[in-house]
């Protein structure tokens, strides 16, 4: 029998070395993933121009669609589902308030008919997975190829030009000052999903829900409006990009978008959003967007052709998410 | 080891050594220390209990046992081998079974599935799925269980899924069995069936870890006893020669009154029932079910598993709908549609399985804790975060959960505390109904009795409860009023006065009338 038996530790108060031991560092994994990566670029393709102003601004500019959509995507993967259908969302929106502001001459109707095309997509999208109990990857899945295809029959492929110089400077291609319109647009995207998702009652619900959706339901989360708001508010976002797109490239076209929710999902996985739900990160998907930004940056400065960057794109991203998840 | 022993000697070292030895095994996780130095043996052909509060470590010493976790130090020998399992794969092939707290079953799949998972019987290298559901069958019957090998685990009641559980090991064909509160979750009848299948392994020499909270059970079925406290053994010795009191004051390292029923003023009952249920049938089973709960009463519920105590709080709490009959609320008819709409109005469910119903089990307890406080909890259109900071810490404190930090995932607590953690999070909402559903499944006697008192507290305070509970003594300790459920239907309503002993009160749930 073992008699000695020693007062129990001080609850609350563990060492600073077990402190440091609790930290986590898988969901710092994308930090230090970026520092390694733009270390590695700035030591190597500095004769390149890699570090100059303008190139770096050029990252931002080029990742920023994919970062505000992130934000969107964020949400929707914390709360267990997934939204594929984002880049031919993108590309419909473009079109259609590409024709919108050709036939009227008004910027508010090429807005609001690019806004209408994110509210029916995502009220589709979220009725389906909410109310039929659908996954919500067949239902994004499916929707992927009616965009894109409604995108193509109404322009009959071809690209519609916007001439309507407001509606260009204010998405995506003008400036404030020396700061590109596009940097704008992450920043106060990323801000309104850093605040919604950790800081109001709506995100601890979304986290609730894809966490253990029926202890939340138990506990009285309303389940089903949390995953109906979360696929409307991504397809809405998606909507917006498109309209970037259109404002940036002077023109509606089916083909802006395409591929873009691969690159999306990997910037929010990379970020540290669990794939199955209940935790996620708006800062991490942002960096997780630069961090793809970066590497493309950087290879095409290398001179790599595109077939090489994919491959190397692709080893990257599998380096970035084994790190993440090893303990 | 140079020398090899000859065949003689290795079967004399054999029959003598103890079934399972651990020495002076130490454990920690992220630096707080867990285990401290314990000491464990267990005999051939013995059971052996393994007591303790909630977060002594009991858990943690089987897992080692067991190949889950990694000791720090100390050293375990297993039919006197000295072992060092990096697995569970390499505990179950030194024959170490263990039947889990929490369930290690695939939902989807059969039971006889998980019971032969990564063992499965082939045939010309494929699986052999006759074979398979034949054995299983064979296994359960064994055991003295009813219950299809084919159906799927998900579609059936949790008290099942520790059958399945069970019967998972004995596949196995264990020489050490770990049994982690294996009544937890079972009705009386099926722990009867327990138990005297326990007896048919300990005559086959298997050697079994017993741990429970449940005091009866350790004398029913235990030859020696072994008690942890906050990670140190405090006692270990025969069952026989020890007095529940002793048993209890090792535990919980004070004296502990035992369950007892306290009698409470009656309630007033000229007045509007808050709670009036009319002629009730759903799918769900519940079929023409009626009685009133008035405010201040403690109302328990007994029955068999699949009586129909569940499907009721289901029904209450909105999660399932009525197809016929009336759920009256003060009065009013409840409308009751979903939980949401049940919590507006007051009332509370702490349901039957904390893992898939309770809790987030990857967020943190105070995330969890505030969940259903977040609707009260906003600052303009943000979550007040110092507020609920406090509120958390003061659940926290109410209950005596016992953590290492607040903001790490609840998964990483103990049972019972996870189980503390559900109840926390409730009594935070401070409901005018408040049902239980095994409300002290996994929790430590010291905290068990704290429970009922605060039940009673709740009731005294013109709350009115409903305890739904497979532990008869502990629903009779707290309950004015029981119902008798069975297949769906009230059977009996009996004033708390009118029911002499556990006894009796079985014989009603059975269905045999005196
Ligand atoms: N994986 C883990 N990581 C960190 N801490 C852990 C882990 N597992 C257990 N603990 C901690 O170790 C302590 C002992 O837990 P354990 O599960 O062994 O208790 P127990 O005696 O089985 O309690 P109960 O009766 O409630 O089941 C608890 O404080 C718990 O929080
Ligand atoms: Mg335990």
């Amino acid at each position: 029998m073992t008699q000695t038996l020693a007062p129990p530790p001080p609850a609350g108060a563990p060492s600073r070395v077990s402190r440091l031991r609790g930290i986590d560092w898988r969901s710092y994994a994308i930090y230090i993933g970026f520092a390694v990566v733009f270390l590695l670029f700035a030591i190597f393709l500095a004769d390149d121009g890699f570090l100059s102003g303008t190139n770096l601004l050029n990252i931002f500019r080029q990742t920023a669609i994919i970062s505000v959509m992130a934000v969107a995507m964020t949400f929707v993967i914390s709360a267990a589902q997934i939204d594929l259908s984002i880049g031919s969302v993108a590309g419909l929106s473009s079109v259609c308030a590409a024709l919108a502001i050709s036939a009227t001459g008004s910027a508010l109707f090429g807005v609001l008919a690019g806004l209408a095309v994110g509210l029916v997509v995502g009220i589709v999208n979220g009725s389906l997975v909410t109310f039929l109990g659908m996954p919500s990857f067949l239902v994004t899945l499916a929707m992927l190829g009616i965009a894109f295809g409604l995108a193509q029959l109404i322009t009959k492929s071809a690209p519609v030009p916007i001439l309507h110089d407001t509606f260009n400077a204010i998405f995506g291609g003008g400036n404030l000052g020396p700061i590109p319109g596009l940097l704008l647009w992450t920043v106060v995207a990323v801000a309104i999903g850093w605040v919604v998702l950790n800081k109001t009652r709506f995100g601890r619900q979304v986290l609730a829900t894809g966490g253990n959706r029926v202890a939340a339901e138990y506990t009285g989360v309303n389940t089903r409006r949390i995953t109906f708001t979360v696929m409307l508010v991504s397809s809405v976002v998606a909507a917006i990009a498109g309209m970037l797109y259109a404002g940036r490239l002077e023109s509606g076209r089916y083909q802006w978008g395409t591929g873009d929710e691969l690159s999306v999902i990997a910037a929010v996985i990379l970020g540290g959003t669990s794939l199955f739900g209940g935790a996620g990160s708006v800062i991490g998907a942002l960096f997780g967007s630069l961090l793809i930004g970066l590497i493309n940056n950087g290879l095409i400065l290398a001179g790599f052709d595109n077939s090489q960057q994919q491959i190397i794109r692709g080893l990257i991203i599998i380096v970035a998410v084994a790190l993440a998840r090893k303990r | 080891m140079s020398e090899r022993p000859s065949a003689l000697d290795k079967r004399t070292k054999r029959t003598s050594a103890p079934a399972a030895e651990m020495r002076d095994i130490e454990k920690g996780f992220n630096g707080t220390p867990v285990l401290k130095g314990v000491d464990f043996t267990l005999a051939r052909g013995e059971v052996h209990a393994l007591a303790g509060g909630n977060g002594a470590g009991k858990s943690t010493l089987m897992k080692i046992l067991q190949g889950v976790h990694r000791k720090d130090a100390g050293v375990i020998r297993i039919g006197g081998r000295e072992v060092d399992f990096s697995s569970t794969a390499d505990a179950e092939a030194a024959g170490v079974g263990m039947v889990f707290q929490e369930f290690s079953l695939v939902p989807t799949l059969s039971v006889a599935r998980n019971i032969f998972l990564n063992h499965e019987p082939r045939r010309f290298r494929m699986i052999d799925d006759k074979a398979m559901i034949r054995r299983a069958g064979e296994i359960l019957q064994g055991m003295g269980v009813d219950l299809d090998p084919r159906a799927e685990v998900r579609t059936l009641p949790t008290g099942y899924w520790q059958l399945t559980e069970i019967a998972k090991a004995l596949a196995l064909d264990a020489k050490v069995l770990i049994m982690d509160e294996p009544t937890a979750s079972l009705t009386k009848t099926e722990s009867e069936a327990l138990f005297e299948l326990i007896g048919r392994l300990k005559a086959q020499g298997v050697g079994i870890v017993y741990v429970s909270h449940r005091m009866e059970e350790v004398y029913r079925i235990c030859d020696r006893i072994t008690v942890l406290r906050d990670g140190g053994v405090v006692l270990s010795d025969a069952v026989a020669d020890l007095s529940p009191e002793q048993i209890v004051a090792a535990i919980v390292g004070r004296e502990v009154d035992a369950l007892a029923w306290v009698e409470r003023p009656a309630a007033t009952k000229d007045t509007t029932p808050l709670l009036e249920v009319r002629n009730l049938t759903a799918a769900n089973g519940v079929t023409d079910m009626s009685f009133t709960l008035h405010a201040g009463e403690i109302l328990g519920l007994a029955g068999l598993m699949g009586s129909g105590r569940t499907e009721l709080a289901k029904l209450i709490f909105g999660i399932d709908r009525p197809m016929s009959g009336e759920i009256l609320l003060r009065g009013e008819p409840a409308g009751i549609t979903n939980p949401r709409i049940a919590i507006a109005k007051g009332i509370a469910l702490v349901p039957e399985d904390r893992r898939l119903q309770g809790l987030v089990l990857d967020h943190s307890v105070r995330e969890n804790l505030l969940l259903p406080l977040l609707p009260g909890l906003n600052r303009g259109p943000l979550v007040d975060d110092r507020r609920g900071d406090g509120l958390a810490a003061r659940l926290i404190e109410r209950l005596q959960i016992k953590l290492v930090s607040a903001n790490r995932p609840v998964r990483l607590l103990s049972g019972g505390n996870q189980q503390k953690v559900v109840l926390a999070k409730w009594l935070g909402r401070d409901p005018d109904l408040l049902i239980l559903d095994e409300p002290t499944a996994g929790v430590d006697i010291g905290t068990k009795s704290e429970i009922i008192e605060r039940i009673r507290e709740l009731a005294d305070s013109g709350k009115a409860v409903i305890v739904i509970s497979s532990e008869l003594a502990e629903l009779l300790a707290v309950s004015d009023r029981v119902l008798v459920l069975r297949n769906g239907t009230v059977t009996d309503d009996l004033d708390r006065r009118d029911i002499d002993d556990e006894e009796s009160l079985q014989l009603a749930i059975q269905g045999v009338r005196s």
